[in-house]
């Protein structure tokens, strides 16, 4: 019998401990996907965030290093200035990286790092327990925002890769999702992308993407689905933020 | 061959001979020459510079590289040290080797950029959250600040534990003769954690997230056990006309520096005072301390700070002896004249409350 669907070789067997209806296991599968397609298994490091993101050292089997909150990417930094020919690259929450990263990302990316930043924004905190995050919409309620995130207290809603994309030394930036097959069709095509960027030596790359929360959104997956779709991406735009060819 | 050298070049050149590769550096005064140093020479020896936007992300740079193997060091004075303490506390929860050099200046809050010894207790009670130690070095001139910089990153890597090396602005700034024909090629460390990719092996990972309070328990005890053998193996320190001394000094760095200087002043008055002068602050000389409390009653412990160090050796002492204590803090480097006036004073006033 022909097989036509299997584990990655750069996933472990385990569990994904995330919640129903969370993107983290499509998007861990998706990057062990292109890892084995890609033929980088042997060559992939991957530097683990504080947050939901965490635990993906328990999924991936490639080398892997936890980061303080926030410092993927100087952590990635020091390791591939030290490993040039290896693929490094961070998977950060929009807390990790938005937030409280905001500077090592930002540097990393300025300074034109042969990294990619896997960017996974969900509009909240989800580990600790939904509260606001720099990426949460206008209006939207979390913990911390009981009435709303109202900009004159709470700021805007932080485009990470509109940011970024004025920066020189970043070369590949785009902003997919995970709610549907087509999505997630896209979302490995842009991974792929991005790690090409980052071996052919192009320029700091990444990819955002919008990833449902349903624990914390306090939705259904299917609504959590439609939600990305019909409001997430007002604020948040989809497609190529920025490539240098 | 000798060259005249400031503190903080020569730790830089002396750390390219001692084989490291990697230097992550951010600004700050009286520090920069280190930096600027490891600017111009890292890559002229096929290493790494980079001015990190902050010394929280040049810490992170030293643990990116120390997980992909290599030797990795970042420097900065206090008020950037502190900023460090996070990621040190990674680094010694990763168990990955790094040297951290501080040249304190005054403190608390921005201080000021003059020689002090203020982060004594930051640096020896491990300075960021949780359970750890880090190894303290602590020089006394800008040879023997060369001279350690190979020790320093011999022990992180044979512990894989973070090391600092404690200097001050005076250290870091002044210029001596130095010579540096004795570093040695390094050796060779198992390095069998490191992140390299999972190339026809199995894959690694580094970690310090425990969730099984069972493991978490286990880790500490088992960073536990290495601090230990630290304690047991690693104490330097140094002695001067301690044997037939009636009062002992107790003074490290540069403070140790002047201590000489008054002692031999007193020595000139016939006063037996002599030096103890501890290199490694932790793991700290308690025993040796203890030893000469069979000989010597009077222990004058002289710091450029309120009075950190002062505690250890009442932990050394356990009550044996009489301790008394002379600081200048704020960035005041008084001179051998003046601690050779305080010591003699007191050592006539405890003579004289000693006769019946």
């Amino acid at each position: 019998m022909k097989k036509i669907y299997t584990r990655p070789s750069a996933l472990k067997d385990a569990h994904f401990h995330y919640c129903p209806g969370c993107g983290h296991g499509i998007i861990n599968r998706l990057i062990a996907e292109v890892i084995d397609e890609m033929g980088l298994r042997g060559k992939a490091i991957c530097v683990a965030p504080a947050g939901c993101g965490m635990l993906v050292y328990n999924y991936f089997d490639i080398d892997t290093i936890e980061s303080a909150h926030g410092r993927g990417a100087a952590v990635a930094t020091g390791i591939k200035r030290v490993l040039p020919e290896n693929l490094v690259f961070s998977y950060q929450g929009d807390g990790d990286l938005a937030a409280i990263g905001t500077a090592e990302g930002f540097h990393a990316a300025n300074r034109g790092e042969l990294i990619t930043v896997i960017f996974v924004n969900n509009g909240v905190y989800g580990m600790t327990g939904g509260q606001m995050a720099p990426t949460t919409l206008k209006e939207q309620i979390t913990t911390t925002t009981p009435s709303g995130r109202n900009p004159v207290n709470a700021g805007y809603p932080v485009k990470v890769c509109e940011v970024f994309s004025v920066l020189e030394g970043t070369s590949y930036l785009e902003r997919v999702s995970v709610n549907s097959p087509s999505a997630i069709k896209k979302t490995k095509k842009a991974i792929i992308k991005a790690f090409q960027h980052q071996l052919n030596r192009t320029g700091f790359s990444l990819v955002e993407i919008l990833s449902p929360c349903p624990t914390n959104w306090k939705m259904s997956p299917i609504e959590a689905f439609k939600w990305i779709d019909e409001v997430m991406t007002k604020q948040f735009p989809l497609g190529v933020i920025k490539e240098v060819k | 061959m000798k060259r005249l050298m400031s503190g903080n070049a020569a730790l830089g050149e002396a750390a390219i001979l001692s084989g490291c590769t990697c230097y992550f550096g951010y600004p700050i005064t009286p520090q920069n020459e280190l930096t600027e140093y490891m600017a111009k020479r890292m890559p002229e020896s096929g290493g790494i510079f980079i001015q990190a936007e902050s010394e929280i992300a040049a810490i992170n740079m030293v643990l990116g590289a120390s997980v992909a193997g290599a030797r990795a060091m970042t420097s900065s004075s206090s008020p950037g040290i502190s900023l460090k303490q996070e990621g040190i506390s990674y680094l010694a929860a990763d168990e990955l080797p790094a040297v951290i050099v501080n040249m304190v200046r005054g403190g608390p809050g921005m201080g000021n950029i003059s020689p002090a010894q203020s982060d004594y207790m930051q640096a020896t009670r491990g300075g960021g959250h949780g359970d750890y130690k880090t190894i303290v070095l602590a020089p006394s001139s800008v040879q023997e600040l060369a001279d350690i910089v190979p020790i320093a990153f011999d022990l992180a890597d044979l512990y894989r534990n973070p090391v600092i090396i404690l200097g001050d602005g005076m250290l870091g700034q002044m210029m001596e003769p130095v010579e540096f024909d004795h570093i040695k090629k390094i050796k060779d460390y198992p390095k069998d954690y490191i992140l390299t990719g999972a190339e026809n092996r199995p894959s690694r990972m580094v970690r310090s997230l425990l969730f099984d309070t069972k493991e978490e328990e286990e880790h500490n005890w088992k960073l536990f056990r290495k601090f230990q053998r630290i304690e047991n193996n690693e104490i330097r320190y140094e002695t001067y006309l301690i044997e037939d001394a009636e009062i002992a000094v107790i003074a490290y760095g540069i403070a140790a520096r002047i201590a000489k200087g008054a002692i031999k002043r007193l020595r000139q008055e016939n006063i037996k005072a002599g030096l103890l002068r501890p290199i490694t602050l932790w793991p700290f000389p308690h025993k040796q301390i203890r030893e000469l409390a069979k000989t010597i009653n009077d222990f004058f412990v002289f710091e450029m700070s309120t009075g950190q160090m002062v505690e250890d050796v009442k932990l050394s002492l356990e009550g044996r002896g009489h301790i008394s204590f002379y600081g200048r803090p704020g960035g005041v480097i008084p001179t051998p004249v003046e601690i050779a006036r305080i010591i003699s004073r007191h050592y006539y006033q405890s003579q004289k409350a000693r006769k019946p």
